[in-house]
């Protein structure tokens, strides 16, 4: 599907709830930041991470897919995200899925490299402030304390009753990505602004 | 909750795994080989030993990757976790068991030894003192206005203005009072009317607040009949030590971690640390600079008012806060009321304490008995005396410590009745502050209705001698029972400790310690090195340095002379002996249970109900022990205590619920159109997580007929749903055509590309496990399409046979059920519909045939659209981004509306596709049903050498010719609606049971395009009764049903291609 020529504007899984997310951010005063990123471009991986591809594949991102469990690797704007041993997930921003998917399936070759757009699959929640952890804490079972979940780490997980993969950003005080099915994200939208009722 | 560690991510919860079975029990080379009893042997056999165990898991929620751990299905610990495809390593042992209390330093190394000798005056000030100056509260205790103070509890208050009786009990109605000063209050027990009413509170718990209201009770409280308008949570903490109880051994343990940097909770379920000390009054300065120094480490938390209420697997532990309770009607409504805290620490040390224990002796039941320490800490802590005249009656030392604060507090003290004979220096000290002393004595006896009136003594074990002493008070201490309810439940094992004469902590295989009373240790210097002994070590094995923490030179004490070990006590003939006051059990309904022949306190308990009131036995469950003991002439330390269970107090459901209530109680999916739906008026099914609509009834329209116009404008117009649902995976690799061969009953390699194809997938016993479409995308490309409620189940499915059986396969699969939104388009007018908004795609039935998909523009929107059909009908299904899905429905709603285009959702779906006995998998299957049960045999491929399932089918079990098949149903009568799960029989009249019954209704509908009902069922040979009549029993009617085809609509399949 090409990014361009739509009749309509794209319409995110969050779109109805951004004036809630808004709404919690500002009334908390800073103590936790809230809202959806949407339509960034996420792209799964699969190969083997021993095999002649790995490299040219990290060769033609410009970053070595981790290989470390649960961890993230950035370069500019474009992140891998460790999904399994032979599966990751790249995110970038919004409108670049066919260059990313392009630049990987050429670098892989005739290697059995696996590519799917997921763009759509998931949204994205930013979940940043002072009292994102607390915030978290109420529903995900991961020690997420700086020490054990510092910036670049990343887990998939459970965030209330929702599979999610977290992700610890890099820069300071940034905060977290919430990466979560679509389908779920209302869910996951309304219970994050119950948990956060005494933050707000 | 177990914590599993993923050979990949790590540790996690065991949430957040799949149970596979037995691990090592490899898919059989080539199972045509196999007899049918050694193929079932692969089927249906698993080992099931008592031990380690190789089995498999899969971490669900994280990597998705199978893998193999041994656990011991005894212990529940895991030994071991490999990867899948690796040996399994030799079994290591289980952990060892770790002593409770390894030992402590001499006490030199803290502090100088305390010197010995009597000192003044332990903590006792006048205790009015402690209530001047404090904020006055009014609260209202069974219709009466009173006043306490702020630091009350409800019990302290009563007691202030002089009411002990506090309830009646439950079985025999006999007045009761408050009996001691915390949650091991078996008598006043209370209900709280106002601000929210909540039953069976102990009195002796509750912080009093302004407005408070409460009511006595017998025994039963009352919940409430409004919703309860507060909030409640939870939330997930982790640690590298828990300590629980901020008494001395909890607060010298977090001294000697709070500045070392390790993450450190301190919980306590009292509004302040201290624990112990508050009650005795001593050392309550360094209680407060030690709390101020916890306070202000910024890894160290303190949770007050913090119950840590059970302890499980992998030092899990659970605790409840009550964080607005003590604020009343002024607690804010956004603040969660409690707080259920799910610790994991990496070390705990358990310092709860101890509670003293009663004495079984004559009428110990009357309001003004109360255990001694309690009343001390009435007196030191609350400032308040309950009562004037006291006798006390102990078998140990530590209630004369009790009766010197007392006396000093201006209770006068009649006599200490000690059953030893010679109660040495403690006897002294009480001696020379002129208390009678009655060594070698007994309460034989009460006196009084009300309140206390008057005790009787006599020489222990005499009837002769008897000294009656007036009292509106008796102190009781039979001795002191550690808290040993949290070890217990973390595996811990207790042992007998004969100079306490009670059960301590022995071993234990978490990483876990005992400190302070609560490890059976009294004396206060003692409890305080070996709390900061504790707290070192734990931290020490973390990997911190822990500080040498100032700790206190207690005041000395006079030497201590041992217990005596006294449970049952002789008194007046016929004068009740109560051990559970709470549930009014007697040592006389003990010596019943023992009649009967029961020998085990397990056993007991359940005979007598002791220990299984809300207190849970807290002072009694010992004592039971040793009443029981006696009467079976054994010794108690060969008899044990009952079982200690979570919680540790009661904890309320609301609070167990959190926020998993109302709307937030279980995920909902939605599609990106949902909110479309539900503008329209949808009625929505729930199917699995997932809200689906329903049927979208105009105005005045019941069900019925709105499903019977959604289904008429699918036979003869146009209508569209949302198929979003639909669970999709794509399969790509070199393999993949492989893998689906392997995993479908009929060929998918051979499909070509922009070509769909049906496929069933069966489990190995050959049963349906899914079905749907396979299209392919590429050579080395497939897009699988599963029913809405399995997606995520065959996912799993097609990981494991991948992961576990077939890692050679070059092909990998990923869920991209969410990537697209599907909208399926039925009808004659479909394809005049699709074509108006698609000018780039032939629409032709030569053009685009059945089961064939096109890449094109739909209203301008990128799409991929599947000829396919689940209702017979001429129908297409488009897929678009989500982020495009409502721009294309509503262009297909505009393009459709001159023809009538009309929403419609599962329920016209459902009826659409019975018409043409299209079986729903989950609904027409139950697990019991082959591809042939319904009538599929062309799916099951006769080429394929071997497929997941094609083994079973030549089990003698699945070619019976009395195999139940999928076939319809047409009742006599066309109006007659049979409800889906009606049994079918034979005759038209019911023999006598056993009735054989000949199958079952899977489906029924009205049927628009059939002018009637009609039903799916599954006969017993039902294909070879087509044309026969049954009968369905529905209510007290037989309803005699024809069976036919399931094909009742368009058998010819004229309409598919419009």
């Amino acid at each position: 599907m090409a990014d361009t020529a739509l009749t309509a504007p794209p319409r995110s899984p969050l779109a109805h709830a951004a004036g809630r997310l808004a709404a919690a951010t500002r009334a908390s005063g800073g103590a936790v930041r809230l809202a959806e990123l949407p339509f960034l471009t996420q792209v799964n991986v699969r190969l083997d991470a021993k095999g002649p591809a790995a490299d040219a594949v990290a060769l033609a991102l410009g970053l070595q897919l981790p290989l470390e469990p649960d961890t993230v690797v950035r370069a500019g704007e474009l992140r891998a995200l460790w999904l399994g041993p032979d599966e990751w997930l790249l995110v970038g921003p919004p409108g670049t899925r066919h260059e990313l998917e392009g630049r990987v399936r050429e670098a892989a070759g005739e290697e059995p490299v696996s590519v799917t757009d997921v763009s759509a699959q998931r949204t994205t929640l930013l979940v940043a402030g002072p009292r994102a952890r607390d915030l978290l804490a109420h529903g995900c079972a991961l020690d997420l304390h700086p020490r054990v979940f510092g910036p670049g780490r990343c887990a998939q997980t459970a965030l209330g009753r929702t599979q999610v993969v977290l992700v610890s950003r890099d820069e300071a005080r940034a905060g977290f990505w919430v990466l979560v099915r679509s389908s779920f994200a209302g869910y996951l939208t309304d219970w994050l602004l119950d948990a956060a009722t005494e933050y707000v | 909750m177990l914590l599993i560690s993923c050979p990949w991510c790590g540790p996690r919860d065991e949430s957040e795994f799949h149970y596979g079975g037995q691990a090592h029990v490899p898919y059989p080379q080539d199972p045509s080989a196999l007899t049918d009893e050694e193929w079932a042997r692969y089927l249906f056999f698993r080992a099931n030993p008592k031990g380690p165990f190789a089995e498999r898991w899969s971490h669900a929620t994280g990597c998705r990757r199978w893998f193999n751990a041994v656990r011991d299905t005894a212990t529940n610990e895991i030994l071991a976790v490999y990867r899948a495809g690796e040996e399994r390593p030799p079994t290591p042992g289980p952990r060892p068991a770790d002593p409770a209390c390894p030992g402590v330093p001499p006490l030199g190394d803290f502090e100088d030894k305390a010197p010995s000798g009597p000192i003044e005056g332990l903590g006792a000030e006048p205790p009015a003192h402690r209530r001047t100056g404090k904020r006055t509260l009014t609260f209202t205790f069974d219709g009466t206005e009173y006043q306490g103070v702020h630091g009350d509890t409800l019990a302290s208050a009563l007691l202030a203005n002089g009411i002990i009786a506090a309830a009646t009990s439950i079985k025999l109605g006999r007045p009761r009072g408050i009996f001691s000063a915390g949650v091991e209050e078996p008598n006043a027990v209370v209900q709280i009317e106002e601000p929210f009413p909540e039953p069976m509170l102990p009195a002796t718990t509750v912080e009093l607040y302004d407005g408070l209201v409460a009511s006595s009770l017998s025994g039963q409280g009352r919940l409430a009949a409004t919703p309860d308008p507060a909030r409640y949570d939870a939330v997930h903490d982790h640690c590298d030590l828990l300590i629980v109880g901020a008494g001395p051994a909890g607060l010298a343990a977090a001294a000697a971690a709070a500045r070392s940097g390790a993450r450190v909770i301190l919980a306590d379920d009292r509004p302040e640390p201290g624990g112990s000390l508050l009650g005795t009054g001593e050392l309550l300065d360094w209680v407060a600079e030690t709390t101020a120094h916890l306070d202000a480490a910024s890894e160290v938390r303190v949770l007050r008012r913090t119950t840590v209420f059970g302890y499980y697997d992998d030092n899990h532990l659970l605790a409840v806060e009550r964080r607005t309770h003590h604020l009343g009607a002024a607690a804010p409504p956004d603040v969660a009321r409690e707080r259920v805290h799910r610790i994991r620490a990496r070390r705990v040390v358990l310092a709860t304490g101890a509670h003293e224990r009663s004495l079984a002796f004559a009428d110990n039941d009357r309001p003004g008995v109360m255990l001694a320490a309690s009343a001390r800490t009435y007196v030191n802590r609350h400032g308040v005396l309950p009562g004037r005249h006291a006798v006390v009656f102990t078998t140990n030392d530590s209630a004369y410590a009790a009766a010197l604060d007392l006396h000093a507090a201006g209770v006068g003290i009649a006599a200490i009745v000690d059953t030893r004979t010679d109660p040495g220096e403690w006897a002294e000290r009480a001696r020379a502050a002129g208390i009678e002393v009655l060594p070698g004595h007994a309460v034989v006896g009460t006196d009084g209705a009300a309140r206390l009136t008057a005790v009787t003594v006599a020489p222990y074990g005499q009837t002769v001698g008897e000294r009656e002493f007036t009292a509106d008070l008796l102190l009781v201490s039979g001795g002191w029972n550690p808290v040993a309810h949290l070890f217990s439940q973390a595996g811990g094992r207790l042992r007998f400790d004969d100079a306490l004469g009670s059960f301590v902590p022995d071993t234990c295989r978490q990483a876990v310690e005992v400190a302070g009373s609560a490890s059976g240790v009294l004396d206060l210097a003692a409890v305080l090195a070996q709390g900061a002994a504790a707290g070192a070590r734990a931290l020490e094995a973390e990997g911190y340095a822990p500080e040498t923490p100032r700790l206190p030179r207690p005041p000395a004490q006079p030497r201590p002379t041992p217990p005596m070990r006294v449970f049952t006590v002789p008194g007046r003939e016929g004068a009740p002996r109560f051990v559970d006051l709470q549930r009014d059990v007697t040592v006389e309904d003990l010596s019943r249970a023992t009649g009967a022949g029961l020998r085990s306190v397990e056993h007991t308990k359940r005979y007598t109900t002791a220990g299984t009131a809300n207190d849970q036995g807290k002072t009694s469950g010992v004592l039971a022990s040793g009443v029981v003991a006696e009467l079976l002439g054994v010794d108690v330390s060969e008899l044990g205590t009952t079982t200690f269970r979570p919680p540790y107090t009661p904890v309320s459901f609301a609070a167990l619920a959190g926020r998993d209530r109302g709307a937030l109680s279980d995920p909902v999916r939605t599609t990106a159109l949902h909110e479309w739906h539900v503008g329209h008026g949808a009625l929505f099914e729930n199917v699995g997580q997932w809200k689906r609509p329903w049927y979208y009834p105009r105005d005045g329209e019941d069900m019925e007929s709105a499903v019977l116009r959604e289904c008429a404008a699918a036979r003869e117009g146009v209508a569209f749903m949302d198929a979003s649902t639909l669970g999709k995976i794509d399969v790509q690799g070199p393999d993949a055509g492989v893998l689906l061969d392997r995993l479908y009953t009929n060929m998918m390699s051979t499909l070509k590309v922009g070509m769909i194809r049906y496929g069933v997938m069966c489990r190995p016993d050959g049963m349906v496990f899914d079905d749907g479409t396979v299209i392919r995308l590429a050579p080395d490309r497939f897009l699988v399409t599963t029913t809405t409620g399995n997606a995520a189940a065959v996912l799993d499915w097609m990981e494991e046979w991948l992961q576990t059986e077939w890692p050679e396969l070059r092909v990998h699969c990923t869920s991209v059920t969410e990537q697209w939104a599907t909208v399926a388009l039925v009808g004659p007018q479909s394809r005049a519909v699709l074509g108006s908004l698609a000018p780039q795609l032939a629409v032709a039935n030569e053009d685009f045939p059945f089961m064939a998909w096109r890449e094109t523009t739909v209203a301008g929107i990128e799409a991929r659209v599947c000829r396919i059909s689940f209702s017979g009908e001429l129908a297409y299904e488009i897929n678009v981004s989500p982020w495009q899905a409502l721009a294309l429905w509503e262009a297909l709603y505009e393009a459709g509306a001159p023809y009538g285009i009309t929403p419609y959702g599962t329920e016209t779906m459902h009826v659409l596709r019975a018409e043409k006995g299209y079986p729903i998998v989950g609904q027409d299957t139950d697990g019991t049903v082959t591809p042939q049960d319904l009538g599929m045999s062309w799916v099951v491929s006769k080429k394929k050498p071997d497929f997941i399932g094609k083994r079973s089918y030549a089990r003698a079990d699945t070619v019976r010719p009395d195999r139940k098949h999928l076939v319809g149903l047409l009742p006599e009568d066309p109006a007659t609606f049979l409800p889906e799960g009606t049994h079918l029989v034979a005759d038209s009249v019911l023999p006598a049971p056993p009735v054989p019954m000949l199958g079952h209704v899977t489906s029924s509908y009205r049927s628009a395009a059939l002018g009637r009902t009609f039903a799916l069922a599954l006969v017993k040979g039902g294909r070879d009764r087509i044309g026969e009549r049954l009968y369905a029993p529905v209510g007290d009617r037989l309803v005699p049903v024809t069976v036919a085809s399931p094909v009742l609509y368009d058998p010819e399949g004229a309409r598919r291609d419009g």
